[in-house]
């Protein structure tokens, strides 16, 4: 155990990612300890988001490397040389890795129970009664076992953010992704989603990567917070350090229009 | 006084070719739209050439020619079909034409999101498409669809100029031995428009069904 129970389950190690012209990584380095709660804050095309999408293998990268519990995940390792990684591969490291999304991206298609067996049964190869009996106890969780048959377009917000909660948990995944997962919900409905993450980041030992514009809720939640500005970070530590006594004039900057727009931190 | 009930038959075993023609002519252009509407798509380059090609020749040559190809030239190279054999492939190959087009469009309309809920959930390119993408893009597609199947219902008129006794080849046999033109043409108007209308009911009904839930709206 010793030596592997400190090595990161996330390593970045010089990422570099831009779109056409526009550089949006830029030598990006930071590590994630297993079952750290980490936040990512700053404004609005930081890189924040990206590398998030990054990590699930949403987008590609330009330079550097990223390690998933001590794998790479874009390049395969192959007689000591680093290849591009498959398909194979990328299905393989994905299985450790889920995302919730802004706008929830649940499958309109499908009934809230189906949103959430669907995966299991078609990549984990569980039998549909199993994997029925366990989303029946993740939408428990989720405070929505009484919507398992509904569709998602006739949920509120709130509760299609829950539903797509329960499907990323879903495939037990060792790191899970929120990106900016209240931003998109009316005001009175932030508050049911945001509980359901206090309670997962209290009753699981998963590794959990939060990008959020809800201060107070990066403060509660967070084990270590990394505020990002054009694509590097410019300052990292615990929710107290920043938030309280943020060193760097750009972290400070931040934080008082937050506050000057009204929210409490 | 000429007794009709006579000449009715004729015109029903027309219409019965007329149904077969329409009914197997449909399960193939849906088989070949979905193939080469797919093909469109696909990440090799010489699988969307390939449908591109079929696409654009299809649509770019007349029914006719395609027809007489199929009866009347095939057999040059040593492949004879009958000729409801032959009416069935031109009219599938013909209509399928159209129909990849409405299937890649369709495809398309499922917005980018639904994909990286996919790959977020570790789904292979295959079971995306055949469980998220497709079942989506099909309540799309099927008003075309319908329309599709209605054009190609009034395409089978064509065969009758390879000797296939469908309701126009039938309605002209009558019409020579009679020689009244209002009875037999009435009636093949009114037996297309009927099976236009049952089409248009089909598709309905399914479209109805397919779209419950969904309310229009993305989830």
């Amino acid at each position: 155990m010793g030596t592997s129970a400190k090595q990161p389950i996330i390593e970045v190690d010089r990422v570099a990612k831009s779109f056409g012209p526009l550089t949006v990584l830029n030598d990006l380095s930071f590590a994630v300890a297993p079952g750290e709660k980490l936040a990512l804050i700053g404004p609005s095309g930081s890189g924040k988001t990206t590398i998030l999408r990054i990590l699930m293998t949403l987008e590609t990268i330009n330079g550097g490397h990223i390690r998933i519990d001590g794998e790479q995940l874009f390049h395969m390792e192959r007689d000591g040389r680093l290849l591009p990684a498959d398909e194979r591969h990328l299905h393989r490291m994905r299985s450790k890795i889920g995302m919730v999304f802004q706008l929830f991206n649940l499958f309109p298609h499908k009934c809230v129970l189906d949103n959430v067996t669907l995966a299991p049964i078609l990549t984990g190869r569980v039998p549909r009664a199993e994997a029925e009996r366990r989303a029946m106890e993740l939408l428990d969780m989720v405070g929505l076992a009484d919507k398992a048959r509904a569709m998602p377009a006739q949920l509120s917000g709130g509760q299609k953010q829950r539903a797509a909660i329960a499907r990323a948990l879903a495939l037990q995944p060792k790191i899970m992704l929120f990106d900016e997962v209240t931003s998109a919900l009316d005001p009175e409905l932030v508050e049911e989603v945001l509980n359901v993450m206090r309670r997962l980041a209290h009753e699981t030992d998963m590794t959990m990567l939060l990008v959020t514009h809800e201060m107070s809720f990066a403060h509660d939640f967070a084990d270590r917070v990394l505020f990002f500005d054009r694509g590097r970070i410019v300052e990292e530590g615990g929710p107290d350090d920043i938030f309280r006594n943020p060193r760097e004039e750009r972290t400070q900057a931040f934080l008082r229009k937050i506050i000057a727009a009204g929210q409490r931190i | 006084m000429i007794d009709w009930t006579g000449y009715l038959p004729l015109i029903l075993q027309g219409a019965w070719v007329t149904a077969q023609l329409t009914v197997y002519g449909c399960a193939l252009a849906f088989a070949v739209a979905f193939a080469a509407g797919l093909g469109r798509l696909s990440r090799h380059g010489i699988v969307r050439a390939l449908a591109s090609v079929y696409i654009e020749f299809f649509r770019g040559t007349s029914i006719f020619v395609q027809l007489f190809w199929v009866y009347f030239v095939l057999p040059l190279f040593g492949l004879t079909l009958t000729p409801l054999e032959a009416g069935v492939l031109a009219l599938g190959l013909n209509v399928g034409a159209y129909a990849a087009e409405v299937v890649r469009g369709a495809i398309l309309t499922v917005p980018k999101e639904q994909y990286e809920a996919c790959t977020a959930l570790n789904l292979t390119r295959r079971q995306s498409l055949r469980h998220i993408v497709l079942p989506q893009a099909f309540v799309v597609m099927l008003p075309t669809f319908g329309n599709n199947a209605i054009e190609l219902l009034k395409g089978t008129a064509v065969v009758s100029l390879i000797s296939l006794a469908d309701l126009t080849f039938q309605a002209q046999v009558v019409r020579a031995q009679t020689g009244s033109t209002a009875f037999p043409f009435l009636s093949i108007l009114l037996i297309y428009f009927l099976f236009a209308l049952l089409i248009s009911l089909a598709t309905r009904g399914l479209e109805r069904r397919l779209a419950r839930g969904l309310d229009g709206a993305r989830a």
